[in-house]
């Protein structure tokens, strides 16, 4: 499994001085029908502007070719804060005085009821890492109901069992998002310096054993800034080719969430410009035109606004990211996991989608068309 | 007018939904394109909600809908999409389309032979997307689908006939209809599939993610036109030298 990272760490060093000409880019752009993973290695250090705006192009015929004129929406629900983890970098960390909430099964309905009644019709439902305070029952019994108001439902929990992964696929629940936060494992060693999450390879691991228990969507990525970023992309891009290879019915994503801070003081070691992130969003798509690329609010609406043209398959909208903070005012900036730069409604997110000239989807897997 | 999966149908034509920026051009294309066959996704096939309705709500009511099951892995997920589809759509229609690979998408053969076995025998009109594969059509005419839709090359690829040499025997040897599915980029390549003999193509891509999906959508049944009648006057041979129109020949030879 680990063979992935190794090729990546030896294609980074090998390439990580090399600047491509631009005739070389051109040459892998507009040539090539699949780039090599050496291709991949040298665009990672393309930095002009003629360059990268060659890259989008391309990329933005290969998502349409691929996608269509499609966005797909969908919004985080998080029903538990309890975490047992000590991520330096995290709002929700176990070391922080924080009001511990986890929403009873009504309150669930209830915030399910409001997502709805925005227009909501995909939910990812999202806890800290704690196996007694969000238990896999827990966590299951919240799906449930999830999908009694939902057309797709989704997890984004800590890494679970084969086992526990087969009991959400049976009843349902279609994908599962899971960060490996940073591909390096010294890094990742002293980001996480306790609990259950210290366990980098149970973590790199968890996409593999849900594909194996019968999820068809998988969505990794680095979460960027923790650690070198073009490593980590390039970790996090061949993390997807191999799940593909190894899983080829499976459908992919990939995103690559920025560092945003959350009430900690923890600064990251790097910070990835727009230009950078933009780049990487590129290279993904050029090196996997049939991956899905998935951007969060995040965000901020602009830049967002500008990607949805691009290279970006799936998006969320309207998203809270405070325990019960879809039926209940809540000071999202105290409370929640990150920050979220994009507030804007769902309606307003689907109107501009839809002035951009594509069609806003709720939909990518009615629920009961694949499962029991 | 021509017969297909039980209906009279005047256009060649037909139209995957899955990739349109607005499912209102749906109506424009039946009304404006003549477009009377729309193949749409049933795992995509969601409750309206306040943002998105149904595909469906956009489909005319005289238009036929063509189940599709993408997505679909073997050939029991396939049965079950269409199951689905079939209460959903009221439609007997069925596109069976299984893929092993969601890099390159192509049909897995063993998978939508099995399935179509089944479907036959439950009653719906089977449609198959296939690999360009003479023996897989025979068995899958033997079995008694509606009519086989064999790849032009890998989808959405826009690439056109990219397997004319496969694609001939099929046309030639078997008796039920041949719909070209995938990978037809151009009107051009249309006609060429029509001028070959196929009884229709079936569009996405090339329609869905052009700058005017209408538009597009009428040139492309334009295109499906030309090359049919072409077709049915037949074609002359091409010749590798230019042939004297005179018949100078005989009078050189003779
Ligand atoms: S990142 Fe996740 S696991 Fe780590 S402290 Fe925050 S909620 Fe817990």
């Amino acid at each position: 499994m680990v063979s992935f990272l190794k090729e990546a760490e030896e294609l980074f060093e090998e390439y990580k001085d090399y600047i491509p000409t631009h005739r070389e880019i051109c040459e892998i752009i507009e040539n090539k029908e699949f780039l090599t993973k050496e291709d991949l290695a040298k665009l990672l250090n393309v930095s002009s502007k003629e360059d990268i705006m060659l890259m989008a192009k391309k990329a933005q015929k290969l998502t349409r070719e691929n996608f269509g004129k499609v966005i797909l929406l969908y919004a985080p629900l998080y029903i538990a804060n309890y975490c047992q983890n000590g991520c330096v970098y995290c709002g929700f960390s176990c070391r922080k005085k924080y009001k511990r909430e986890k929403l009873s099964f009504e309150e669930i309905e209830n915030e399910l009821r409001k997502m709805k009644e925005e227009g909501i019709d995909s939910v990812i439902i999202l806890t800290g890492e704690d196996r007694i305070n969000s238990s896999v029952e827990y966590i299951e019994k919240a799906c449930r109901i999830a999908t009694d108001f939902m057309s797709e439902v989704s997890i984004e929990v800590y890494p679970l069992y084969e086992e526990e992964y087969k009991r959400l696929s049976s009843i349902g629940v279609v994908g599962i998002t899971v960060y490996q936060e940073t591909y390096q494992r010294e890094d990742y060693d002293k980001l996480h310096p306790f609990g259950p999450k210290k366990d980098f390879e149970f973590r790199l691991n968890a996409p593999e054993r849900a594909l194996k228990a019968g999820f068809h969507e998988v969505c990794v990525g680095p979460l960027l800034g923790l650690s070198h970023p073009k490593k980590d992309v390039l970790c996090a891009i061949l993390h997807a080719e191999y799940l593909l290879d190894k899983f080829p019915k499976a459908e992919i994503s990939i995103s690559f969430p920025r560092f945003r801070s959350a009430g900690t003081d923890f600064t990251p070691s790097y910070t990835v410009s727009d230009k950078e992130f933009i780049k990487f969003l590129l290279i993904a798509r050029l090196y996997l035109p049939r991956v899905g690329i998935v951007v969060s609010t995040r965000e901020r609406p602009s830049l967002r606004d500008v990607l949805i043209d691009v290279c970006i398959t799936k998006m969320s909208a309207g998203s809270k990211t405070t325990v019960g903070g879809y039926a209940e005012e809540k000071d999202e900036d105290a409370e929640a996991q990150f920050e979220v730069e994009d507030r804007r409604s769902v309606s307003e997110v689907v109107d501009v989608i839809i002035r951009k000239g594509l069609r806003p989807e709720f939909t990518n897997w009615v629920k009961g068309v694949k499962s029991v | 007018m021509f017969e297909i999966g039980g209906k009279r149908l005047k256009s060649r034509l037909f139209v995957g939904t899955g990739k349109l920026p607005d499912y209102s051009l749906i109506e424009k294309m039946y009304y404006e394109a003549g477009i009377e066959v729309f193949a749409v996704a049933v795992r995509r096939i969601g409750p309206n909600t306040k943002h998105t309705k149904n595909v469906l709500e956009y489909i005319p009511k005289d238009a036929t809908i063509m189940v599709n099951t993408s997505g679909a892995q073997d050939h029991k997920e396939a049965v079950k999409i269409a199951m689905i589809g079939r209460e959903l759509t009221d439609s007997d229609w069925v596109k069976v389309e299984i893929e092993k690979d969601t890099k390159y998408l192509f049909p897995d053969s063993f998978e939508t032979l099995k399935a179509c076995e089944i479907l036959v025998k439950e009653g719906f009109k089977v449609f198959p997307y296939i690999y360009p594969d003479l023996n897989l059509a025979k068995e899958l005419e033997q079995i008694g689908v509606e009519a086989v839709m064999p790849l032009g090359s890998p989808i959405g690829t826009n690439k056109g006939i990219g397997c004319e040499v496969l694609l001939k025997p099929i046309i030639n040897e078997i008796k039920i209809p041949v719909i070209i599915d995938a990978g037809i980029g151009r009107p051009s390549h249309a006609a060429q599939a029509m001028e070959m003999g196929a009884e229709a193509v079936l569009i996405n891509t090339a329609i869905a993610t052009s700058a005017d999906p209408l538009k597009m959508a009428i040139a492309f049944a334009k295109a499906v036109e030309a090359g049919r009648l072409a077709f049915e006057v037949g074609i002359l041979k091409e010749y590798e030298y230019a042939q004297a129109s005179s018949p100078l020949e005989d009078f050189i030879s003779g």
